[in-house]
């Protein structure tokens, strides 16, 4: 039956099967002659340019992604261990929609708590996502699904791929003060106006730590008074997470706007992302996860989740759950990634002091305080654009045009460089 | 704060997750799933191929390989290699520059990633889709703002094709309508069309200028050969048209769970289609930001070298070969108990799935009685047979189509 079916695809085709196209359709025009170009994604811009330059002393403290002191990217001696003990050894049969169950759980604890009373009772609806993009994508589809009349709030600045993000789910959004440029710390009194003046019940996009560009981030206190604030207004708290344990080099210690925001009784919605501590960038490896009044409520949720999830990519990809949950699991290689992670944020802690000494010896008109107080992979330096342009022409040193300096980038090798190009270029303000 | 919640409904169940459910629940020893689209050995169980093993354990031991972000439009030699399986290594659309192709989590991400880009971009939102066609093809394109309608394609008399109610759909759709087109194996079908008829859909297709959108899920599962089973998008694509092609890695290298595909778009100049490009990474970004990196390693390190290609091949011969013995199997025992009824669509529908004909009290009672697990539109996974369970099926399904109408 095959055989013959061959033998008829064979003698039959040999028409259409040879090279070029039928005469006359060569001509056929396009569906898309009338699409734009779209504009470039100015993170990565910056990535190319600073590849395409063969300087030998460039520096690139553009991207987001951590490196070591000698400019290298890592991988974790735990994640190393786990890819040997996966390798060859399991099936690759579909997850569930909802993700590894194994590494959903775990997460859920780094976020919520080790023994955290919600888990216990099941009040969770948790989703393993792709990475922290996927994991805010699907909350702010979710957010469309079930409050269509809704906005969300995001502070200024914000990573500009959250405007994407809730852009292309299709929900208004509105902005509320962040950083304040004068003092390059946080605006609490715009902030809390904002909060107050937005209408009841509105959705507001927080980052939990290490806020992204800036590295501003409320304190604890100040951060008590923002959860007050919101139960008196009954507005969602949605906290993207990216930089749990990266920030402060204490997971425990990162998550304490969210601990906040439990304890003071908010239901609140949770992005997670492995991408930067532990190294898992390009595995697209996280968690969306929304507290819920009950384990009922919180079996329905998933299941609009999964709703979300499944027209996007069916179920999420196996092999970063796998390290997870291998890591996680095990608390031998738990107690190893805390190490790498607290390595990784004390070389960046170190790197910050260095930076900002360095300036001060150069003898800079400028404060460079900031340098040290933000916290988290990047420093909203305070550079105008044209100071940075001056930096990339005249230094070939590249960051983006908003003066957003990764920290990740900044090395023993390069720090002395940097500090005297900075200064270069801001001695006369 | 949990008004927010309050209003939200369980959502309904899905289909063939209620029949895994229901088979996972049967105490039954011998009981037999037959409804899920996931290749099995002759010992019913999962297969990871060896050539992806080797693979793996050379990624493995690659202390130097980057694991950072992929690029948004993922691994470059994945999409070179990827668009080179399906179009051909002598295409000329590759040759001329006017084909995009970008890795995406598997069939299901490329398709999505495809329709967002035409919601957004393309002059008509609707899009046909085969009656039946993959139950997720609807929520995609619905949830990417497009408009499904139906054409006939599954004619219940005969089991097989519609032919004549194909085209007069086809004929009858709106200038610019997409148009899906299983490239092989259709699932849930298995019935694909020869390659006369797909002539004569190109025809219609390009002559009432329509957009086809390929599903490319099982190539080289089909036939055993991956060359046949691209026939079809390369009849399309030779004629200089336009066309979309999803792409899935899932079944033919059995990299279910990592997500690996590519979505293809094959643009009349190379102009185009780096603007198509550049607007495609529009659409990914707010979606996931980058694919990722495992499967399309594992992928690239396959096609890219000559004998894990011919590795693969092999192995993928093997499990198309072990589908088409169950087909034969199952059609003899059949014949064997004289069962009631012309069963030949069984040899002649192609790839995971045979649409059995079987009505959902029939299909009910196999599970009831027998302990056989399938959809009730009456599809079994072909992949999911055995020569040892090919008897109890036969028998279930003389018992079914004997005493219920």
């Amino acid at each position: 039956m095959a055989a013959m079916a061959m033998t008829i695809r064979n003698s039959a085709s040999r028409r259409t099967m040879t090279s070029g196209p039928i005469s006359g359709l060569r001509s056929m025009s396009s569906w898309w002659k009338n699409v734009e170009p779209a504009p470039k994604d100015p993170i990565l811009g910056v990535t190319e340019a600073f590849l395409a330059d063969p300087s030998p002393e460039k520096v690139n403290v553009g991207v987001g992604a951590y490196r070591d002191d000698n400019g290298k990217p890592v991988v974790l001696e735990c994640v190393r261990e786990a890819e040997r003990r996966i390798a060859g050894t399991s099936f690759m049969e579909y997850l569930p929609m909802g993700g590894s169950v194994k590494m959903v759980d775990e997460t859920l604890k780094l976020a919520y708590g080790n023994n955290s009373e919600f888990i216990k009772d099941k009040r969770i609806a948790a989703v393993q996502s792709l990475s922290g993009t996927g994991a805010c994508r699907l909350f702010a589809d979710f957010q469309k699904r079930f409050r269509p009349g809704s906005e969300i709030y995001i502070p200024v600045p914000t990573w500009s791929n959250h405007h994407n993000i809730w852009r292309d789910a299709q929900v208004p959004q509105k902005t509320y003060h962040y950083y304040h440029p004068e003092t390059k710390g946080l605006d609490f009194s715009g902030l809390m106006d904002d909060v107050k003046n937005a209408p009841e019940g509105s959705f507001f996009l927080l980052h939990a730590c290490a806020h992204n560009p800036t590295g501003v981030d409320p304190t604890e206190e100040q951060w008590r008074e923002i959860s007050q604030l919101f139960k008196a207004k009954n507005h969602f708290a949605f906290f993207d997470m990216a930089y749990q344990g990266f920030a402060s080099g204490d997971p425990k210690r990162d998550a304490k706007s969210i601990r906040i925001f439990l304890e003071d009784g908010h239901h609140i919605g949770i992005s997670q992302s492995y991408a930067k501590n532990m190294g898992l960038y390009g595995q697209r490896v996280g968690c969306l996860s929304v507290l819920c009044e009950d384990e009922k409520q919180a079996v329905t949720v998933k299941s609009q989740l999964q709703q979300l999830a499944r027209p996007m990519y069916s179920n999420p990809p196996l092999h970063g759950a796998q390290i997870v949950s291998t890591i996680l699991g095990d608390p031998q290689l738990k107690g190893l990634w805390l190490k790498e992670v607290k390595t990784m944020a004390d070389r960046i802690i170190g790197m910050r002091t260095t930076l900002r000494e360095s300036l001060e010896k150069l003898g800079s008109p400028l404060s460079w305080e900031h340098v040290t107080k933000q916290i988290g992979m990047f420093c909203y330096s305070g550079l105008t654009p044209e100071q940075v342009d001056r930096l990339t022409s005249e230094y070939h040193i590249y960051m983006t045009r908003n003066g957003r300096i990764s920290m990740a980038g900044v090395t023993t090798g390069n720090v002395g460089y940097l500090a005297n190009a900075i200064h270069e270029v801001t001695k006369s303000s | 704060m949990s008004s927010i919640l309050s209003n939200v409904l369980p959502a309904p169940e899905d289909p063939v997750l209620s029949v895994i459910f229901a088979c996972r629940d049967d105490p039954c020893p011998v009981k037999l799933n037959l409804s899920v689209g996931a290749y099995q050995t002759e010992e019913g169980k999962p297969l990871v191929l060896e050539v992806v093993r080797k693979a793996e354990q050379q990624l493995a031991n690659d202390l130097y390989c980057d694991k950072g972000y992929l690029p948004i439009d993922g691994l470059a030699d994945f999409n070179k290699f990827s668009a080179k399986l399906i179009l051909g290594d002598d295409s000329h659309a590759v040759k001329e520059n006017r084909v995009v192709s970008i890795q995406c989590l598997s069939g299901t991400g490329s398709l999505r990633v495809g329709a967002e880009f035409l919601a957004k971009h393309h002059q008509q939102r609707v899009i046909f889709v085969p009656n039946p066609t993959w139950g997720n093809h609807p929520f995609i394109f619905t949830l990417a703002g497009l408009s499904v309608e139906y054409f006939r394609y599954y004619d219940p008399h005969t089991r097989g094709l519609d032919f004549e109610g194909m085209l007069e759909d086809l004929g009858a759709a709106p200038s610019g309508a997409l148009v899906v087109l299983q490239a092989c194996a259709h699932n849930p079908t298995g019935i694909d069309p020869t390659l006369e008829q797909w002539e004569q859909i190109r025809q219609i297709v390009r002559s009432k200028g329509l957009l086809p959108f390929f599903d490319n899920a099982y190539q080289g599962f089909a036939s055993g050969n991956l060359d046949s089973d691209a026939q079809s998008v390369r009849m399309f694509v030779a004629d200089g048209g336009e066309c979309l092609i999803a792409q899935s890695f899932a079944k033919n290298m059995g990299l279910y769970g990592e997500r690996i595909g590519a979505l293809t778009i094959v643009c009349t100049s190379e102009d185009v289609a780096r603007k198509v490009k550049s607007q495609l990474l529009l659409v990914v970004r707010p979606m996931y930001l980058s694919p990722p990196i495992h499967g399309a390693s594992i992928v690239t390190t396959i096609l890219k070298n000559s004998d894990m290609y011919k590795d693969w091949t092999i192995e993928l011969k093997g499990m198309a070969d072990r589908i088409i013995s169950m087909r034969q199997q199952l059609y003899e025992a059949i014949q064997a108990r004289g069962t009631p009824g012309d069963w030949s669509h069984i040899i002649k529908q192609i790839g995971m799935f045979s649409f059995t004909g079987l009505n959902e009290k029939q299909v009910r009672m196999m599970a009831k009685e027998y302990h056989i697990y399938m959809t009730y539109d009456g599809r079994i996974s072909m992949a999911g047979l055995s020569s040892k369970t090919v008897p109890q099926v036969a028998d279930a399904i003389h018992a079914a189509v004997t005493r219920i109408p």
